[in-house]
């Protein structure tokens, strides 16, 4: 009979090949799908992983991998440090969406302004309004106890009427025909989330993202705050013991990713969506949540200190 | 001599790193109250583990009443007429007496078949429990009883009784002692797993002593005396604790009619509390498990909060503070539970050395931390109380009990606190530790702390105590100084009699 017993060590080695391996495996299994299905397998192992990067048609997807990743990231990063805490924010999507319209509307409120403060304005609203949607679950959770995973999801259906009605109402493009849709902040050069190098995809909100990663790196691995956050996640009774208050954890994490996803609806509104419309969100929020999961499976934060 | 009921013959159980059990053989008669002594980790639970069909031993072979006897499982041993009564009981809190027992047994009667069979077997032997109460409102010793009343129930040739005492007060353990007698007159024999050797000397009829996995003596109790018996446990002369004799200076720590209300919903709320500790002092708090206890050290810890004057810290109010501002002040703690408040299972040593000693050894500097300096002081407290693992980099989850239990202490007692307050200090730790352990907490308090010590050992309490004090149902008892106590005393001090007095009535 095979036994599986709980190593007491997690073995380095494992945990550092692991994410490598799975990755590895996928490719197999689903090259067998693919040949299962009587498609070449090997050619659409390439297209998947190989042709974005190096292909012919790579010089449009390599911008596209930046663009796609840098929204990702960002609220990816929010969203594992309050998983590290054991609270659930799944309502990302809804943060975003409020993050995006605060921000919107505080760049059209200034066109057709032309001054170099209004990008840096629209990036603090966006933050801000991402920051006060995460705040209701955060509250009502402080509060009565009501339960994260249920408030930041519904928030977000929520979010998505508030997207609705400013997209045909408050911020409509009031030269748009009619149409439903505000103005295209690409044309609008002080609101606009420019690309910074030409063609490869790299705008603010990847600048961004590349300063949350460190961020949230020196937090978990070197401040008090973190390991406060991941003492919650890991021991709740021992986390009090060390004096930390959950509702102060609570706030933080929910606050700190609202503000994140806001930020990163703000970058995609402002840049690659260019406009409000009522679908310009596509989804980044939710999928941000299995970035998220995929990324605590290294636990990259957690295999430091201990060295 | 008796008939041989259990005969056991060169039982090995090795697991990968550690041989529990290296060619054990000794035999139980029928009717006879056997003793299994070693210390934490000599093998015993392993052992009886494998009588009662939880583990499968290695090589080694078993009779139960002349027959060969391997039970796969717990269920054929039940069948065999073996029944274990575990240190840690398994009920559930929401349901009644009846309920529970029902659960436990094989082919349970009608509800109210069951209520009347519990009736009598818990008259029969001297056993106050009423079936139709509800286990959540149970006093330790009446969960037992539980617990001995579903064995019963089944009729067992063979009860194993795995550190039945723990948890009892003085006259509960009396009126233990009279059912095992009397089941031992019935011919039930019993496998009575213990460390206090005063018990065993007092029920058990023979011994035998286990020390890393082997038999190293086989004896008669009441010919021993207690300090051979330790000696055989463990296996060499150890230290007793060295007392000074003291003289106490401030009052460091004034709890001054302390009342909070648990914050769990089967918790024990705190009524009324009134005592002072000074400089140089011990004061030992004894009580039945779950008598408020844990609400005790995480009101005087920071985790409950109160109001400002109901905990005072060298003069000044500390009540409405968090234990991060009491600890910086020099007001330090030990929670009983080691896996999961007083450390964190899945964290290294360092992290864990970081979870108290942050702010009063300096391991953070403006929010940041030091983990080298971390790791330094998780390796001074590793040294300096013997703690065996390979490192600081360890889980605290991979340490054993009574490791990581000197592992938390030894954390507290190096940050030199000014008032220290420790819940079951040497829970699981084996006797040289235990001893090393309470001599650290008499050195602390030798050197101008006061110190609170809270335990359900009263020879540990009579041991290290100045003064001594009980909880029961969230009530401090009077203070009295240990010397010149007497067993009776402490007895009724702990509410024993009072308990007593509310069983028989309800039963």
């Amino acid at each position: 009979m095979i036994h599986l017993v709980k190593r007491p060590q997690p073995s380095r080695f494992w945990t550092a090949v692991t994410p490598l391996l799975a990755v590895l495996l996928t490719m197999i299994v689903g090259g067998i799908m693919f040949a299962a299905l009587g498609k070449p397998p090997l050619e659409a192992i390439r297209t998947i992983f190989w042709d974005p990067i190096f292909g012919e048609f790579a010089f449009y997807y390599r911008g596209q991998l930046l663009i796609k990743a840098g929204p990702l990231i960002l609220i990816a990063i929010g969203l594992s440090i309050g998983f590290r805490a054991g609270i659930w924010n799944i309502g990302a999507e809804g943060q975003y969406i409020m993050g995006a319209i605060a921000g919107a509307g505080v760049g059209l409120a200034f066109y057709p302004l032309d001054s170099f403060i209004i990008f840096p304005l629209m990036i603090l609203a966006g933050a801000l309004g991402g920051w006060a949607w995460g705040m209701i679950p955060a509250i009502l959770k402080t509060k009565f106890g009501t339960n994260e995973i249920l408030v930041s999801l519904m928030l977000v259906y929520v979010a998505e009427a508030w997207l609705a009605s400013v997209a045909s109402g408050l911020l409509k493009n009031p030269e748009g025909r009619g149409f439903p849709g505000s103005r295209n902040l690409q044309q609008y050069e002080s609101a606009a989330n420019t690309e910074i190098i030409a063609g490869t995809g790299m705008h603010w909100g990847v600048i961004a993202a590349f300063i949350a990663v460190i961020f949230a790196y020196v937090l978990l691995t070197r401040h008090i705050r973190g390991f406060h956050i991941r003492l919650t996640g890991e021991a709740p009774r021992a986390a009090r013991f060390a004096g930390v208050k959950p509702a102060r954890v609570i706030l933080f994490c929910l606050g700190l990713s609202g503000a994140l996803a806001g930020m990163a609806g703000l970058f995609e509104v402002a840049g690659p969506a260019g406009q409000i419309t009522i679908d310009f969100n596509s989804g980044y929020g939710f999928t941000a949540i299995i970035v998220a999961f995929l990324a605590g499976c290294i636990r990259w934060a957690s295999c430091w200190p201990g060295c | 001599m008796r008939e041989t009921l259990l005969d056991i013959k060169g039982l090995t159980k090795a697991y990968p790193g550690v041989i529990a059990n290296s060619d054990v053989s000794f035999s139980v008669g029928k009717g006879e109250v056997h003793a299994l002594l070693g210390e934490n980790g000599a093998g015993k639970s392993t052992l009886v583990k494998m009588i009662y069909g939880l583990v499968k031993p290695d090589s080694g072979s078993m009779m139960l009443n002349g027959a060969a006897f391997a039970p796969p499982n717990p269920h054929a041993a039940r069948g065999s007429g073996v029944a274990m009564v575990f240190q840690h009981f398994s009920l559930f809190e929401a349901l009644t007496v009846a309920e529970n027992v029902a659960l436990g047994m094989e082919n349970p009667p009608k509800p109210r078949d069951l209520a009347q069979q519990i009736r009598d077997v818990s008259e029969t032997y001297g056993l106050p429990l009423d079936p139709d109460r509800t286990v959540g409102g149970l006093s330790a010793g009446e969960r037992q009883r539980v617990e001995i009343i579903r064995c019963l129930l089944q009729d067992p040739r063979l009860l194993i009784m795995d550190e039945p005492t723990s948890v009892l007060t003085p006259q509960e353990v009396e009126i233990l002692f009279q059912t095992l007698r009397k089941l031992s007159d019935e011919g039930t024999a019993i496998l009575y797993i213990s460390h206090k050797l005063e018990e065993i000397r007092t029920i058990c009829e023979s011994a035998t002593i286990l020390r890393r996995g082997q038999v190293v003596a086989t004896c008669t109790p009441r010919d021993t005396t207690a300090r051979a018996l330790a000696e055989m446990m463990v296996g060499a002369s150890f230290d007793a604790v060295q007392r000074a004799t003291k003289e106490f200076g401030e009052v460091r720590l004034k709890v001054d009619g302390l009342s909070a209300k648990s914050p769990g919903e089967f918790g024990t709320s705190l009524k009324d509390i009134s005592f002072e500790v000074r400089a140089g002092e011990v004061l030992g708090i004894g009580g039945v498990a779950g008598n408020g206890q844990d609400e005790f050290l995480a009101a005087i810890s920071g985790e409950i909060l109160t109001e400002a004057q109901m905990v005072s810290f060298d003069g000044a109010p500390v009540g409405t503070q968090g234990p991060e501002a009491r600890r910086k002040a020099g007001l330090l703690s030990a929670p009983e539970e080691r896996l999961g408040h007083a450390a964190a299972p899945d964290m290294s040593l360092t992290e864990n050395a970081m979870l108290t000693a942050a702010a009063r050894q300096g391991l953070m500097k403006k929010g940041f931390l030091n983990w080298p300096k971390a790791t330094g002081f998780a390796e001074q407290v590793i040294e300096a109380f013997d703690v065996r693992t390979p490192g600081a980099g360890t889980a605290a989850r991979a340490l054993s009990g009574g490791n990581l239990q000197k592992f938390v202490i030894g954390r507290e007692v190096l940050q030199r606190p000014q008032v220290l307050v420790v819940n079951q200090p040497t829970w699981g730790v084996d006797a040289a530790a235990a001893a090393a352990i309470r001599q650290a907490l008499l050195d602390l308090a030798a050197q101008g702390a006061a110190v609170v010590v809270i335990s359900q050992d009263l020879d540990e309490l009579m041991e290290v105590a100045d003064r001594f004090g009980a909880l029961n149902e969230g009530r401090l008892s009077d203070i009295r100084p240990v010397q010149g106590l007497t067993v009776d005393e402490i007895g009724l001090m702990m509410g024993g009699a009072h308990d007593m007095e509310m069983a028989h009535a309800t039963a």
